[in-house]
């Protein structure tokens, strides 16, 4: 997260207000998320303000402003997903790890998020780990699988 | 062409692979890499074909084989030890392993020998129209030349050859209507753009797809993805602009990697830049990501995001065709519009009118999901009936129908006697439903409408960018008064008072999203305001989905003891000695299903954890 990994990514833009948000896409890729530093860097290069660019970044459900743990554990919260009963793997997941979804554990070892459509409904339930995709998802399977979470 | 066509009639097998979002989840790629090792081991030529989603997505990982001068045949669900079998079988064996096969893509005499089903006549394609779905599952969607060899870029050709009002003038004829949900005349908003002055113009491909349980964009752009840009030149050639942007959100990964290839070989072919096809027309196409807002769908929403701002809609007019991006005129189509253009130009007008029916003409892809039994990414001819699509295509829901949704959290919710309803924009729209971007999600007995209802609120509510009052301050309060509707907490005054409010926020909002969020409250209410009452007054949900009003419990008499059960609950909520039944504290039970899931599925438990919800007095 420092100032030449900011000079890199900057590099391959123009300094356009217009390309904002492809500039906080590949900094939240680089870096895993929006930090106070990496806004002021931006706010300098694009010359905006913070303001600005907070106002933007938390506009849209992508960015997110705090570090993210190491495994990322996403539930679908898309409509087949929910029909089929989603909301209760979401729930698993929260009890198992002890978080509320849209937050890392303490240790930052997983991350937890609900996200709103995976485009696998034909599959749904599912819940994607890393970036591996689990589909037709029972609670008590999903539970399994959580018992091996170390191993992710 | 040569490539196509040494392909096609090569003396090589070749072997298809759907990778698209869909096959990858399934596990295409595991798949894939087997059967690469399998061909390495036994030293066999063949050439691997990653292809895109053909359709029926609930038999994916599919994978077919074409040896020459045999039909492709298809193989469904294949695990990486089946395709190991399924390739050593046919090439070392000389056996097709029929066994694992579900369809065949050879002749009709072919059906006979092979006792397989040809693919098309299976009954989830049957009754499909594939226009804009034609190369999908067909062609590489990273190799242009496989586009070129299947007609591609034949359109951009004859329209640089009649000039740009003849275009437009054939797609007035024929009739072609925004495939993003409203359905305006795609040709009217041209012609505007095209007559507003100016010397810069833009188009813009809207693949901000934000309904939740919709892919079939991103499906079309994963699997051929050509004919979307080739779409995109014609829109821009007809309209008179020289930018083309993609507005695709961000986490579709793999078809933004699938457009940016598509671009490069294009620049390559000459097809895009200073001289398109050596006709003097410039064009170039950037890709813009979004950040993921269901908003961002509105034109307006989408420019203001596009300039680097919050995506917040403005008050219209001037319609973005007049003043839109940078303040210049801006053209924005729905990506299913711009990949049924080539269609259109490449064989006229009149031949696009025999598809669908008078005012509605051509055809709609829907991803098909829910409660179905063959759910996926399908195309039919407007004007065909919900029956058909849900039943015939789909194979109907396991249990009960209950309703099917259209249109997302922006559409309405429509009960069985609607069913015989022909899918139009005019017809969905009297329904109290709209076409929308072609979500079609079916429910069955085991949904609950409230639930579902609070589930599309609590998402737009979410998604409201907060502009106006009526969105932001009204959705929230339609949340409100659903949550306590689903945790018994309401009276039937809350019924009429949800209904007021929806109707308010209805007609008060700025932009298509507030004016559509009650959609889904009003269309359930209407068809289904026995449900409300019963969970308003009696704090009773049918379909037992409501988490506060539901309790669990262990049948005495079926209990065997197992202590499954018990191993599972998370809160050690449920007692008793093995051999003994069982019973569940509910001051502790949270309500996780695990239990209920165990008994019912595992072979040892006794299918004694049920969870019901009672019928009692609301005070």
């Amino acid at each position: 997260m420092n100032e030449s990994l900011h000079q890199s990514v900057f590099s391959q833009f123009k300094g356009e207000q217009g390309e904002l948000i492809s500039i906080l896409l590949r900094v939240q890729e680089h870096v895993g998320y929006i930090s106070q530093e990496s806004v002021k860097s931006i706010s300098q290069f694009l010359k905006i303000s913070e303001n600005q660019i907070y106002g933007v970044a938390s506009f849209f459900s992508k960015f997110r402003f705090d570090e993210p743990g190491k495994t990322a554990i996403k539930v679908c919260m898309g409509t087949a997903c929910h029909v089929h009963g989603g909301s209760l793997l979401a729930d698993t997941v929260g009890w198992d790890l002890g978080i509320h979804y849209g937050q890392a554990t303490p240790d930052k070892r997983f991350d937890f998020q609900r996200v709103n459509c995976l485009g696998s409904c034909t599959l749904a339930p599912v819940i994607q780990i890393n970036d591996k995709i689990l589909g037709r998802v029972l609670v008590t399977e999903l539970k399994e699988t959580m018992k091996h979470r170390e191993d992710f | 062409m040569r490539e196509w066509t040494a392909l096609q009639s090569g003396t090589l097998p070749v072997i298809y692979i759907g990778t698209a979002t869909c096959g990858i989840a399934a596990g295409a790629l595991e798949v894939s890499e087997s059967i690469r090792k399998t061909l390495e081991k036994h030293r066999i030529e063949a050439h691997i074909v990653h292809v895109g989603c053909i359709g029926p997505c609930y038999l994916e990982p599919l994978v077919d084989i074409a040896l020459p001068g045999s039909p492709r045949i298809s193989y469904a669900n294949v695990t990486q030890e089946q395709a190991v079998r399924i390739i050593e079988n046919t090439f070392l064996r000389d056996d097709a392993s029929l066994e694992f096969a579900v369809a065949h893509f050879g002749s009709n005499g072919d059906t006979a020998t092979l006792a397989l089903p040809r693919f098309f006549e299976l009954p989830m394609l049957k009754s499909q129209v594939r226009l804009v779905l034609r190369n999908c599952g067909f062609i590489d969607p990273e190799n242009i030349d496989h586009y070129i060899a299947n007609g591609g870029y034949t359109a951009i050709a004859r329209a640089l050859e009649i000039g740009p009002q003849s275009v437009i003038d054939e797609v007035r004829d024929a009739g072609i209507r925004g495939r993003g949900g409203a359905g305006f005349p795609t040709s009217r908003k041209w012609q505007l753009c095209r007559e507003a002055p100016g010397v810069e113009k833009y188009i813009i491909c809207n693949c901000s797809e934000g309904d939740p349980g919709a892919f079939m964009n991103r499906s079309l752009i994963e699997s051929d993805p050509h004919c979307v840009l080739e779409g995109l030149l014609i829109a821009g050639y007809a309209i008179g602009a020289t930018h083309g942007y993609v507005y695709i959100n961000a986490d579709y990964k793999l078809a933004i990697a699938r457009l940016k290839t598509g671009i490069a070989q294009m620049t390559d072919y000459g097809l895009l830049g200073d001289d398109v096809l050596a006709s003097g027309f410039r064009f170039d196409i950037t890709i813009k990501e979004g950040g993921g807002a269901f908003v961002c769908g509105e034109e307006t929403a989408l420019i203001a995001s596009m300039e680097g701002r919050r995506g917040m809609p403005r008050s219209r007019p001037p319609f973005p065709a007049i003043s839109g991006l940078q303040q210049k005129p801006t053209i924005i189509n729905n990506v299913e519009t711009l990949g049924t253009l080539p269609n259109i130009l490449r064989n006229g007008s009149a031949w696009y009118k025999q598809f669908g029916v008078q005012g509605n003409y051509g055809t709609k892809t829907f991803s098909l999901t829910g409660k179905v039994r063959r759910p996926g990414l399908i195309e039919v001819p407007l004007g065909m009936k919900l029956r058909e699509i849900i039943y015939g295509i789909g194979g109907g829901p396991w249990k009960a129908f209950k309703a099917v949704q259209t249109g997302g959290p922006s559409g309405g919710c429509l009960s069985e006697e609607y069913l015989d309803i022909p899918v139009e924009y005019e017809a969905m729209a009297n329904a109290g439903s709209i076409m929308g971007s072609g979500g079609m999600i079916v429910l069955d007995e085991d949904t609950c409408v409230v639930d579902l209802a609070l589930y599309f609120l609590r998402f737009t509510q979410a998604e409201s960018c907060g502009k106006c009052a009526p969105c932001r301050v009204g959705t929230w309060h339609m949340v409100t008064l659903l949550e306590n509707m689903s945790k018994g907490q309401s009276s039937a005054e809350d019924i009429s008072r949800l209904q007021v409010l929806g109707e308010t926020v209805k007609r008060a909002s700025l932009c298509g999203l507030g004016q559509t969020a009650p959609n889904p409250t009003l269309t359930t209410l209407r068809h289904f305001r026995n449900e409300y009452l019963q969970h308003a007054k009696e704090a009773y949900c049918s379909a037992a989905i409501c988490k506060e009003l539901v309790t669990y419990d262990i049948d005495h008499q079926l209990c065997n003891g197992c202590q499954l059960c018990k191993n599972v609950c998370p809160t050690n909520a449920i007692s008793g000695v093995r051999a003994e039944a069982h019973t569940i504290d509910l001051d502790r039970c949270i309500k996780c299903r695990a239990c209920f899931e165990i008994c019912r599925y595992h072979p040892l438990a006794g299918n004694a954890v049920l969870y019901e919800s009672k019928r009692r007095t609301v005070s």
